[in-house]
């Protein structure tokens, strides 16, 4: 799919590329292809393409290639033929401890639903979310993809700490705490995996692009996670 | 080694930055203020990305257990060695046991403190920079702490200790001074989507730095921003000195340690040249913000860069006629 795109300098050493203004499944396709597309044919000068939503943006060293540069390298390589150049997107399957310590809020999203905690736990564990971009925090995923039943409000007051590894609801988003932060998501489990680890080749364990699938596990798969991979 | 006598009161490891990661996340971070940042690290004979410590309000009180050569550049911070008075802007050499105080800070906010060889602590994602939210690099990822030992690389040769009759102009801090800093930008992706009145108001009136101001980003206080029309904003890229608007119109301006992505309308982009005199504003100071076209900023951006490697030059020439 070819779309129009706007171009616009961020600052001295970045152009954002935007192809529309919404979160979009087949927009967000289009701006990992054009990604892909452009990491493919990175020239000097061209420091990080990054995907957001329904955007890209470039940055570059303002020494070596100039905004005029970027903009005519960026035209030449978005409109190449798409051939080859659309990856298959990974799936990352991520065990969740639900409910109990690790999901303290799933008995309240279950009762603000009307369903059982296992219906919760089903429903989520059955779906399949789209990594539509990482930002907010390192290794932050914002995923798309929840069911609209399980849409709930964040909680009233922000926890002060929310342990990394968290699995949570907060309107109609779902995602996972990478790091121990203050938080005000709904917490329906927990994952033994690090979603962002400094000293890991690739510290994110997610990328942009990615489908996740959450795969219900329990305390004691937990526990063994935990000492197999720390 | 540096033995930590007293941390000061927001002491982090910085250098250059950690670049390459935007897409997991990661933040940049690295020094404030880059100006001052280069120039203590080519005052102290480093070749250039070296980590260094920078100061924020009140600095710290160290004690060398190497022979070394420090130098102090940024905000006006009186420093005293063994308890005698000394020139920021000027490389300092010290002896094991020597004292190094670096006080209250009197305008500016920030100081860089370079040593030769640089602060060596393990580079964590390619840099030394303390990212202290997610406890990234530096010192465990935190700020320092009395007692804390800090590693220091090798030093260059030709910056062997003995007196240094040499410094930079007092013209290398000129950007310092003053309460009411002009802060030029660039607009905003936003920037036609404010009421031309919030637009007017933007660069006619002052926005004041508040003291929910970090390395994070600056709160701003001044008249309220609007938009012409209240919209859901899609998350986008940001970077330090973009300048994002919430919902309460009281503008926040991006700093080293800001996160990749923003959902804010972005009105303006302080323009790279002017950041070091950001990093340099403290809680009180005001801001009064210039337009210039994008093309205006990146030639200044140039500019200030080719000064920078003049400055440096020099520095360098003068290391070797020592030597």
């Amino acid at each position: 799919m070819m779309m129009e795109y706007t171009l616009f300098p961020l600052c001295e050493y970045a152009v954002t590329v935007r192809f529309a203004d919404c979160i979009d499944e087949a927009v967000n396709e289009v701006v990992h292809g054009t990604a892909t597309r452009l990491e493919a044919a990175k020239k000097e000068g061209i420091e990080e393409i990054v995907p957001a939503f329904s955007s890209l943006t470039i940055y570059y060293d303002p020494l070596v290639i100039d905004y005029i540069g970027v903009g005519a390298w960026l035209r030449k390589n978005i409109r190449r033929p798409e051939q080859a150049t659309r990856r298959l997107a990974r799936t990352v399957v991520i065990p969740v401890c639900y409910g109990g310590e690790f999901g303290p809020d799933l008995s309240d999203v279950a009762r603000f639903h009307g369903m059982t905690e296992t219906e919760v736990v089903t429903l989520h564990s059955t779906g399949r979310y789209r990594v539509y971009m990482i930002g907010f925090s390192p290794g932050f995923a914002y995923l798309g993809g929840l069911s609209p039943r399980l849409a709930t409000p964040r909680r009233p007051v922000p926890r002060t700490k929310v342990p990394a590894g968290s699995v949570g609801i907060a309107g109609g988003q779902t995602g996972v705490y990478p790091l121990a932060t203050p938080g005000g998501w709904q917490l329906i489990g927990r994952t033994p995996l690090k979603l962002f680890d400094p000293h890991r080749e690739k510290p994110s364990l997610l990328a942009a692009g990615d489908i996740v699938v959450f795969q219900p596990i329990g305390d004691c798969e937990f526990a063994r996670w935990r000492g197999e991979h720390d | 080694m540096i033995d930590v006598i007293e941390s000061g009161f927001f002491t982090t490891v910085q250098d250059s930055g950690r670049a390459g990661y935007r897409h997991a996340g990661v933040p940049t971070s690295g020094a404030m203020d880059a100006w001052a940042y280069r120039l203590a690290n080519a005052l102290v004979g480093n070749s250039g990305d070296e980590a260094v410590l920078e100061a924020t309000m009140a600095g710290p009180t160290l004690r060398f257990r190497v022979e070394a050569v420090v130098a102090v550049c940024g905000g006006d911070f009186p420093c005293a060695l063994n308890g005698q008075p000394i020139s920021l802007w000027k490389p300092e050499a010290v002896q094991s046991g020597d004292v190094l105080e670096v006080g209250v800070c009197r305008t500016g906010f920030r100081a860089y403190i370079a040593v030769s060889g640089g602060i060596d602590v393990p580079p964590v994602m390619g840099s030394r920079s303390t990212y202290v939210p997610a406890q990234l690099g530096g010192l465990a990822g935190r700020p320092l702490r009395r007692r804390d030992v800090l590693p220091v690389g090798a030093m260059h040769p030709f910056t062997a200790a003995r007196s240094i009759r040499w410094g930079l102009s007092r013209l290398a801090a000129s950007y310092i001074h003053g309460k009411t800093k002009t802060v030029r930008v660039i607009p905003g992706p936003e920037y036609d989507e404010f009421t031309p009145e919030s637009r007017r108001q933007f660069f006619a009136a002052r926005y004041e730095v508040t003291p929910q101001s970090d390395r994070i980003g600056y709160r701003l206080s001044g008249p309220a921003l609007a938009l012409v029309r209240e919209r859901d904003m899609v998350s986008e890229a940001v970077v330090f000195g973009t300048v994002q608007v919430p919902a309460s119109g009281q503008p926040i301006v991006l700093m080293a340690d800001s996160q990749t992505t923003g959902g804010y309308p972005r009105i303006a982009q302080v323009a790279a040249v002017d950041l070091p005199i950001l990093a340099q504003a403290r809680p009180g100071d005001c801001l009064q913000f210039q337009l210039v076209a994008s093309e205006e900023a990146t030639r200044l951006y140039k500019e200030q860069h080719h000064r920078l490697i003049r400055w440096m030059a020099a520095i360098r020439r003068q290391w070797e006629g020592e030597w």
